[in-house]
């Protein structure tokens, strides 16, 4: 192993237990792992997100660690066969290095393509980022994110001027009088959190959510709003319409703390109640006693997650409910405002430290001169060496291996495979590339198309630092080394930058986390995600920090907005917002509303949660939700195969009949691959502003097969 | 060269087409001409204004004068002509146009009573139509006790609540036997009449008024049963005529409304018509909705944005929502085949109607607190299959939709029911745990994880606990 610069950060001697987080979702609840030398066991740990809490999920991620399938070797594809074979570390990184010179001479640096993933630490994250700018000088780098909470970001950063997810600690939500939750459905998604709700309610408070389906968390709500998908922002409008009417907006909060009302209370005139009912289903009662609650309420927090956001049109659908926050004047008062349920596990810090193709780290802009200045100085490169802004998500995968686009790609923690919109699309651009790089601890339908996979460590392998939905920044730590064989992704990014630029450029790239972490830590400093006064020894005695944090003997910021918002005169931005259709309309041929979304033993493509048994038994397959009177129709009865049928391509999965849905819609899960695969039906319309594909609707028949 | 696109008409129509081709771009010259001297406001919330709840300022539309809309308001058209194509104006102005679109709508209808001058109606008789005949309205309903309203149909008991909300003392005289009679039936229409009592709204039903006469102190108007009512004021709510004045001095084709076919076109290739002063199909709606539909389809063909576009008229929704009343409209009340759902609680002001055809709704009427009536509108818009369980359309999600059962008896629970959703813990798993040797609830969460994610089951887990202790043994099945 020439390459194989072990990493100093693993400890001498192996830690009997540590205190660290879990692997999956955003709400990253503490545990503790333990080790006996053999065995990893799980268990959940007091921790101010979870209290205590961990779903199946995370009792059973150790099991992953010694999984069978795990990877442990480098698979080069062998151009005899087409099979991936095993092959020394040498051997696969002398063939990246020849595939990414091949693809930068033959059209330029931009032809080399960076993917990276929500689920990386920051210290991953940012030497992601900094290794496409610096050690391949592309333009092309961008992440799983876009598919995540990109819209609701785009929406906080114009309406404040920052995005961080929720701009308050979780324990909030237990205190708000009323809770609004727009097509987020936590009882699924981070089971935990629930045990906020329940204090929330218990208190007294009003639960209400919106979401096309009665789902677990629609289940414990005072009232349920049942739009039909894609109809939120004409929701948005007409609640804020009722506030207006009934005289239930902070005037004084408006006049002193935001700009832009105006135009917003014009355009909001046009979006009386029944007009909304008329398009969304919701009754005009329910909308007026949801207004009620919202704006009669002491203290209200209004969240969207996914359903609202996953949409051509999110960035307006979040800020139809950032006006209505606005309004309410929510944001910035003690047990209010508005926040966004960020869904992976490190979807806040990896969308703030370079994987997004416009931004440098500390969520700085790529193309302004001053953040480039910053960024430079630190990574130690002049300026106007650094590439300029990248394409979105959708937009680099489906330009690759097309003429004028990509012709070799690095995947780190992410498998588009599964995950991506149209994803047959996006599968027959990889097969176009000349190089496919894919790195992974498990054979991923994505690392199952690579001409090079290499074998990463695990979450319990790795020390380093994770951003919760909350912006709070926790301590990740390594409970045991990695199997022999597999390497960290900073040590393998470390060894290519090293084979394409030399010693010398080995030297950018540090494979120690906790020296990375204090490189991000300068490299953010004076930007909006500020890290610079946050130290792994502040986070681990301290329950983490929320940023932004500049001075290391300074506060952290739990609750944003307070006196001012992040824009230059501090005043935060309404913008008017309209309804529009989505981007495919139900037609006599696909006749049906298709929406996707997830269930609670399965975590984003599955790769991981699949190969769990207890989870494999709790969730073993797709299905597709159907309202009785639909499968009635179709003929189609409980658990018989039904094939979903869009533009894009099709799909295969048992019917599940349940009332839960509207009849005019139909449900299935994305976590599977293959011929259950959700998303080969998608639509990969995107939002104008975040690029967020449009996965929450889309036309389609269903056909018994 | 740029295309010179004049609307005349700043209402709710022609506000809307402005801004429809603003949005979608390209080089056109927009030119609005609004009579009203007042910015583009909402008719749908003059009512909510008439009850005191809201300003002036807050019936405001969004408007996109500057961005190459050049909007006059207080610019009245006297005449089109479509020769020079050229509109002209009281003030003198020709304006010169490529296209010309009427959105000039609709006036209110001064029904020819004695006593009332349709030209000069006297002070305290005000028709309900625009945002200054609001205006009137206010200033004598301030001080005032006691209002009558003429006209039961939809904008006369909006207006009528609208005046109760402020505290008057409110008459509806209404000629025919029941209120609303083109979207309501007879039984619908008498518990709407119930409501509006509650709610201070006396009706008077079944008899026309014969004279009006009114004076400083007050106004009487005369009804041909021999009764006079007097008030301080009256409203009249007698229906609206399309604005075709200008239309038919310049030669276009009128019948009710000004003749449009599918694209809005008239006679005239260069001049549309769309809102409440058009007549499409035989058809003039007098709507939001559809006259927002024609703005939509208007846009598309002068932008090219969609040459296929055409205007397809949808049967409407009438939709009356004031504090207190809840009514939902649609179709034809008169009836016709197909089978009919009815429901009716008077002493709750509840009331449904409604009626299939082929597994489609046909007609529909809900009144007072339906929680279907999104649904109802929804399939009646689309037209989409109505639910197998008809109960379903009167009784909303109640029926057919499972909320979690209540937790009876854990004797009673199936071994195979889940308790814990978050660890996929049966009640098989608890029992067996228990029967294991686990005889606390801290020893059967630790063994099972049942209760470490959301919580919620903590109860229930508690609960089998409890009744474990309780029994001498327990069967399970494996």
């Amino acid at each position: 192993m020439t390459d194989g610069v072990r990493s100093t950060t693993r400890p001498g001697q192996r830690p009997r237990e540590v205190a660290t987080h879990c692997p999956y979702c955003a709400l990253q609840c503490g545990m503790t792992l333990r080790t006996d030398g053999a065995a990893v066991t799980v268990a959940p740990r007091q921790f101010p997100t979870n209290r205590g809490g961990l779903c199946q999920k995370g009792w059973t991620a150790a099991e992953l660690l010694d999984h069978p399938e795990r990877l442990t070797t480098p698979l080069l594809r062998d151009p005899a066969t087409g099979e991936l074979r095993p092959a020394t570390w040498d051997a696969v990184l002398a063939r990246i290095t020849d595939g990414v010179r091949a693809a930068q001479r033959g059209h330029g640096r931009d032809a080399v393509a960076v993917f990276g993933g929500g689920g990386l630490t920051n210290e991953k994250a940012y030497a992601l980022g900094k290794f496409a700018r610096v050690a391949l000088r592309t333009r092309h780098i961008d992440y799983n994110g876009r598919f995540c909470m990109s819209s609701a970001a785009a929406a906080g950063m114009r309406a404040f001027g920052v995005d961080r997810g929720l701009p308050f600690p979780l324990a909030d939500l237990g205190r708000a009088d009323t809770l609004l939750l727009v097509g987020a459905n936590p009882a699924e998604t981070m089971p935990p959190l629930v045990r906020w709700l329940t204090e929330q309610r218990e208190r007294g408070g009003k639960l209400i959510v919106v979401d096309p389906r009665v789902t677990a968390t629609a289940r414990l709500a005072d009232l349920h709003l049942q739009p039909l998908p894609g109809t939120d922002l004409a929701v948005a409008n007409a609640l804020l319409h009722v506030a207006l009417t009934e005289g239930w907006v902070d005037k004084e909060y408006v006049d002193a703390r935001t700009t832009g009302f105006e135009a917003v209370r014009r355009n909001v005139a046009g979006w009386w109640p029944a007009r909304a009912e008329a398009l969304s289903g919701v009754p005009v009662a329910d909308l007026e006693a949801t207004a009620r609650a919202l704006g009669t309420a002491g203290r209200a927090i209004i969240l969207t997650a996914r359903g609202a956001e996953q949409h051509a049109k999110g960035v307006d659908t979040v800020t139809g409910f950032v006006n209505l926050a606005l309004a309410l004047g929510l944001p910035g008062r003690p047990g209010s405002g508005y926040g966004c349920l960020t869904g992976q596990g490190n979807g806040q810090g990896g969308r703030e430290h370079g994987q997004k193709a416009d931004q440098l780290p500390g969520y700085r802009k790529i193309d302004d001169p001053a953040a480039r200045a910053h960024v430079a100085g630190v990574w130690g490169v002049p300026a106007d060496e650094l590439p300029g802004p990248g394409v979105p998500a959708y937009q680099l995968l489906d330009a690759l291996g097309t003429d004028g686009g990509p012709r070799a790609l690095l995947v780190f923690g992410s498998n588009p495979v599964v995950s991506a919109p149209r994803a047959a699309r996006v599968e027959s651009r990889l097969r176009d590339l000349d190089l496919l790089v894919v790195a992974d601890f498990l054979l991923s339908e994505t690392a199952a198309l690579a001409d090079v996979v290499l074998p990463t460590a695990q979450w319990a392998e790795e020390d380093g630092t994770m951003t919760n939905l909350e912006g709070r920044v926790l301590r990740r730590t390594a409970l045991r080394p990695p199997p022999a064989g597999v390497r960290t992704d900073l040590e393998i990014l470390a060894a290519l930058a090293e084979r394409l630029g030399g010693p010398a450029a080995r030297q950018r790239f540090p494979t120690d986390p906790a020296t990375v972490f204090g490189e991000l830590r300068r490299a953010s400093a004076g930007g909006l995600a500020d890290y610079a006064g946050i130290s792994w020894e502040r986070v681990e005695t301290s329950d983490g920090a929320f940023w932004p944090c500049p001075d290391a003997d300074g506060p952290d910021s739990p609750r944003m907005f307070t006196d001012r918002f992040a824009t230059p005169d501090g005043l935060a931005r309404f913008h008017p917002v309209e309804h529009r259709p989505a981007a495919e309309e139900v037609c006599a041929r696909y006749p049906l509303h298709f929406t996707t979304g997830r269930v609670l033993a399965q975590y984003q493509s599955g790769t991981q949660t699949r190969r769990v048994a207890a989870l494999r038994r709790a969730a073993p397959e797709a299905f597709v939700e159907l309202h009785p009177d639909l499968a009635h129709r179709l003929g189609v009865g409980d658990g018989e195969p039904v094939r979903v049928v869009s533009r894009r391509g099709e799909f295969r999965a048992p019917a599940r009949l349940s009332p839960a849905i509207r009849p005019d819609t139909v449900f299935a899960p994305f976590h599977w691959g293959g011929a259950a695969r959700a998303n080969s039906v998608t639509n990969d319309a995107v939002d104008p502003v975040s690029g967020m594909p449009e996965f929450k609707i889309c036309a389609v028949r269903v056909e018994k097969v | 060269m740029t295309e010179r696109i004049v609307i005349i008409g700043n209402g709710m129509a022609g506000s809307r087409l402005a801004g429809e081709l603003h949005a979608r771009g390209g080089d056109h010259k927009v030119t609005v001409l609004g009579a009203e001297p007042h910015r583009a406001y909402n008719r749908i919330m003059l009512s909510t204004l008439l009850a005191g709840k809201i300003g002036e300022p807050d019936v405001e539309l969004a408007e996109v004068a500057g961005h190459g809309v050049d909007l006059r308001t207080g610019s009245t058209v006297t005449a089109i002509d479509r020769a020079a194509r050229q509109v002209h104006t009281a003030d003198g102005d020709r304006i010169d146009y490529d296209h010309l679109v009427l959105a000039t709508g609709s006036r209110a209808v001064v029904p020819p009573l004695p006593g009332l001058d349709p030209a000069d109606p006297p002070d305290r008789v005000v028709p309900f139509r625009t945002l200054d005949d609001c205006r009137r309205i206010l200033a004598h309903a301030d001080g005032a006790r006691r209002a009558l309203v003429l006209g039961g149909g939809l904008l006369g008991l909006e207006a009528a609540r609208g005046l109760a909300a402020r505290g008057l003392d409110v008459g509806v005289v209404h000629p025919v036997p029941h209120l609303m009679e083109r979207q309501l039936d007879a039984a619908g229409a008498a518990v709407l009449a119930g409501t509006l009592a509650d709610l201070g709204v006396t009706t008077h039903l079944a008899v026309p008024a014969t004279a009006v006469a009114a004076d400083a102190d007050g106004v009487r108007l005369d009804l041909a049963d021999g009764r006079s009512l007097t008030a301080d004021l009256l409203v009249l709510s007698c229906g609206v005529r399309p604005d075709t004045a200008l239309a038919v001095a310049a030669g276009l084709d009128v019948e009710r409304g000004v003749l449009v076919d599918d694209r809005l076109r008239t006679r005239d290739e260069q001049v549309s018509a769309i809102g409440d002063c058009a007549q499409h199909d035989g058809t003039v709606t007098g709507l939001v909705a559809p006259a927002w539909a024609q703005a939509r389809v208007v846009a598309d063909l002068l932008t090219g944005a969609e040459p296929a576009a055409r205007y397809r008229h949808r049967p409407a929704v009438t939709r009356l929502k004031a504090a207190g009343i809840d009514l939902a409209a649609m179709g034809d009340p008169a009836g016709g085949p197909g089978e009919e759902l009815t429901f009716a609680d008077p002493t709750r002001g509840t009331y449904a109607r409604l009626r299939i055809h082929d597994e489609r709704l046909t007609a529909a009427i809900l009144l007072g607190d339906n929680p279907t009536v999104g649904t109802v509108i929804q399939l009646f818009d689309r037209g989409q299959p109505v639910p197998a369980d008809r109960r379903a359309l009167l009784l909303g999600r109640a029926v057919g939709t499972t909320t979690a059962a209540p937790a009876t008896s854990p004797a009673l629970m199936p071994d195979a029911a889940t308790v814990c959703q978050c660890n996929t813990v049966s009640k098989g798993a608890l029992v067996r745990c228990w029967r294991d040797g686990a005889r606390t609830v801290d020893a059967v969460v630790s063994r099972t994880r049942a209760g470490t994610g959301c919580g919620s089951c903590r109860d229930a887990v508690v609960g089998i606990v409890d009744w474990l202790s309780t029994v001498d043994s327990v069967e399970v099945s494996r």
